[in-house]
């Protein structure tokens, strides 16, 4: 079972980044590992680019990941997938949401929104570096509510990480209030179901 | 078992458990949770108050009453509570006494950087500083006890790092609320002229016994290792010490002030080359070099910002990158994502008026500091809290009123009453001819919806009185007070060019709920559609910068239904009548 990484969870302010680090403190405290989840606050919250960093291992130092040290990235948007790219390690797995929310320096006309955000992700990939794009936002919409789109996201990454689901699905029910646990519950198992279906493709 | 907290959980955990009673704060980040983390907790007198000056002052007072107590605030909050902070070292506590001050390195969401350190060294107080939520705890439970064994208010300083990581915690046993009893005691708690002499010179001496004892009471962690390299830190940077050069000695100081001298002297001559590793001002280096101690600190770190693993490294030697995971060169850089004024916020259809209006904008602290950016660009000033309405005032008297009917104060509801009052009753007492602007959106927004004397709510969610603005603006001698709807920008527009050319302080409150709140969302029949064959592509919507309005790709305006609040902003923006209410009927 995997016992240290370091996973940048990458979004916009609201789109439920703090949420998955405090799932993913819950499931390093069920394995008895030490962990450092890292939020951000305040004004960057409104519309800005957010991260949230979890860090867990046997013993953990610093609560910040640098670049070239995630061994994982959650991007719940695929601008922010191209932004944080530079703190993925080489070797290292990127699950990108589908899902666009255009910065107001694209609404303006000050600047384009990249094309082929996965695409152009996969042409630049290094040594055994993967890049995974899945419909999370669409996922979660069918398990009944678009906020649980971390959750989905958590369900993709749990295929890669060989820690038992169940120890997941625990962490939903401890950490999320009990009306949203059926639709998390739903939800991580899509998104699990659509990673395995990615990677036998 | 352990629990994952906050290191701002950690904080109120760590007070619950040394049996605090009274805890009054001002919200601020990065300190804003304890004080919300803490009236979870029934048995604690929690509360939010007007400002952090009061806070203390209430903390100050349940001391002496005999019962423990807390105040936490943002660094910027400790130059508000200075006064009281200063001359409670002169009275000491009678219940122990605990100032939690957040600083913000990096500015994630703060106006300037200060080191509060400079706080406990100026005020002559003893300082912790953790470096995980378990320390946060621990040594919040160690400052009460300090604070009583020394009859001192303690400091405990935090970092954004440290307030906002989450990390596993062991609960410490819960003691029983205690209420010493009280005692008039003139000589301690009178602090004037003949009183406060005799008082000092007992500061100076506690703090001297501070410093003796710190290698018993401070929770340093000494840590030898190589001979060839040692550090002296603190706090978070002493995390990424430790991860940066896991073979190195380390001192890693618990209490930052005073400083345990003998010990660092000790810890100095046990290592061939002694570096200072602290984020900001060099506060354990120069007290070092003072005592003959030689070391190296700011000549390999930066001043300025948040310091980091690599940024240790890289000081001391050549930081080797990790190889990255994509080659750099193929992938195209991403457009900027400022943060912007949220879909429906009441704030923006204000600052178009002000942008049309083309006057000089004296801003202030909150979510609408935005409006000096891009699409409005309408405001010329941000210093501190409550500042907006004593610089309008100032500019007018520097110009012989010249710009007075060209100037503006902005200011929003919490911040009015945190430091504005007295602004606008000196505008009145002056005889200014200011406008000033009350932003009323029913709460205190950027620091995450923390309620305040106008919103009828106290911590707990209780009802609770709520100050009457438009009286209060009155019995201070307002001229005139006139309320809007921010939403309607033209009106708003109107009413400021009317006061504008008013004698006398004009106050205009601009009412409407904070889009993010119960109160302000939108109903589904105020979703905005387009009615395409009306539109011109003029691009007037887009240039509102609502997230929920974004240009498609023939031009055209595309409204997000999941974000739109239905304000109307928009709607009243359109020359055309192309954006029409009723979008949630229409999907």
């Amino acid at each position: 079972m995997i016992k240290r990484f370091n996973l940048l969870l990458a979004g916009v302010g609201g789109q439920g980044t703090l949420v998955a680090g405090k799932l993913l403190s819950d499931v390093a405290l069920q394995l008895g590992l030490d962990t450092r989840v890292s939020e951000v606050h305040g004004m960057a919250q409104r519309g800005g680019s957010v991260t949230t960093a979890v860090r867990i291992a046997p013993q953990v130092h610093s609560p910040v990941i640098e670049p070239g040290e995630a061994d994982f990235i959650l991007s719940f948007e695929e601008l922010e997938a191209l932004r944080w790219a530079s703190h993925l390690k080489v070797g290292g797995v990127m699950i990108m949401n589908q899902n666009r929310v255009m910065p107001v320096t694209v609404s303006m006309g000050q600047a384009q929104y990249p094309e082929a955000v996965e695409q152009t992700l996969r042409q630049a990939e290094l040594g055994s570096t993967r890049v995974f794009s899945i419909d999370a936002t669409g996922l979660a919409q069918q398990a009944g509510s678009v906020k649980a789109v971390n959750v989905v996201m958590l369900g993709a990454l749990s295929q890669l990480l060989d820690i038992p689901e169940r120890v997941f699905l625990q962490a939903i029910e401890h950490v999320l209030p009990q009306k949203l646990h059926a639709i998390n519950i739903q939800a991580f198992e899509l998104g699990s179901g659509i990673m395995k279906a990615t990677q036998t493709d | 078992m352990k629990q994952i907290l906050l290191g701002n959980e950690a904080i109120a955990a760590g007070a619950h458990a040394a049996g605090v009673k009274v805890i009054s704060s001002y919200p601020g980040t990065p300190s804003t949770e304890i004080t919300e983390a803490a009236s979870q907790y029934e048995q604690i007198a929690c509360e939010w108050a007007p400002n952090e000056k009061v806070g203390l002052e209430v903390a100050v007072g349940a001391s002496l009453a005999g019962a423990r107590a807390m105040s936490c605030m943002k660094h910027v909050g400790l130059n508000v509570a200075a006064d009281p902070l200063f001359t409670s070292s002169y009275t000491g506590v009678n219940g122990g006494l605990v100032v939690v001050v957040a600083d913000d390195p990096g500015m994630h969401s703060s106006q300037n950087e200060q080191d509060s350190r400079h706080y406990a060294r100026a005020a002559k107080l003893p300082m912790f500083e953790p470096a995980d939520s378990q320390e946060c705890q621990d040594m919040t439970r160690a400052a009460f006890e300090l604070s009583e064994q020394f009859d001192t208010p303690v400091l405990v300083r935090l970092t954004t790092r440290i307030a906002h990581t989450r990390s596993p915690v062991e609960l410490s046993a819960v003691e029983p609320q205690v209420v010493r009893p009280y005692a008039k005691n003139i000589e301690k708690h009178v602090m004037m002229p003949a009183m406060a002499r005799k008082r000092h010179r007992l500061v100076e001496d506690r703090m001297s016994r501070l410093a003796e004892t710190s290698e018993s009471v401070g929770c340093h962690q000494i840590i030898h290792k190589s001979r060839s390299i040692g550090f002296v830190t603190s706090g978070v940077v002493s995390q990424y010490v430790r991860e940066a050069f896991p073979d190195a000695s380390v001192f890693k100081l618990g209490l930052v002030w005073p400083l345990p001298i003998d010990a660092l002297q000790r810890f100095a001559a046990d290592v061939d080359r002694l570096i200072i590793a602290e984020e900001l001002d060099p506060v354990i280096e120069t007290e070092l070099k003072a005592a003959g101690i030689a070391c190296e600190g700011k000549t390999l770190f930066t001043l300025c910002g948040e310091y980091s693993t690599a940024l240790i490294r890289s000081g001391l030697e050549t930081n080797k990158p990790t190889p990255p995971a994509f080659d750099a060169g193929q992938l195209t850089e991403a457009p900027a994502r400022p943060p912007v004024l949220c879909a429906g916020c009441p704030h923006r259809g204000l600052f178009m008026a002000l942008k049309r209006l083309k006057v000089i904008v004296t801003g202030d602290i909150g979510c609408y500091t935005l409006g000096a950016l891009n699409p409005t660009y309408a405001m010329d000033t941000c210093v501190c809290m409550g500042a907006s309405i004593g610089m309008a005032h100032g500019i007018a008297k520097a110009t012989n009123g010249q710009l007075t009917g060209k100037t503006v104060a902005v200011i929003g509801d919490s911040t009015f009453l945190h430091s504005g009052m007295t602004g606008l009753l000196n505008s009145v007492y002056n005889q200014s001819d200011s406008t000033i602007l009350i932003l009323d959106n029913s709460i205190t927004g950027m620091t995450g919806h923390q309620q305040n004397p106008s919103t009828g709510l106290n911590i707990r969610m209780q009802q609770a009185p709520s100050v009457d603005l438009e009286a209060l603006c009155r019995v201070l001698g307002a001229a005139s007070v006139r309320v809007v709807d921010p939403a309607d920008s033209k009106a708003s527009e109107k009413t400021i060019a009317e006061e504008l050319k008013q004698k006398g302080v004009s106050v205009i409150i601009a009412r409407r709920p904070c889009a993010l709140i119960p109160q302000g969302k939108g109903t589904r029949d105020q979703l905005v559609y387009l009615d395409q064959p009306l539109c011109t592509r003029c691009g007037a919507c887009i240039r509102l910068m609502c997230p929920a309005l974004t240009a498609g790709p023939d031009g055209y305006p595309v409204i997000d239904p999941d974000t739109c609040n239905g304000c109307g902003l928009c709607i009243r923006t359109c020359r055309f009548q192309a954006l029409k209410q009723g979008g949630g009927d229409c999907d």
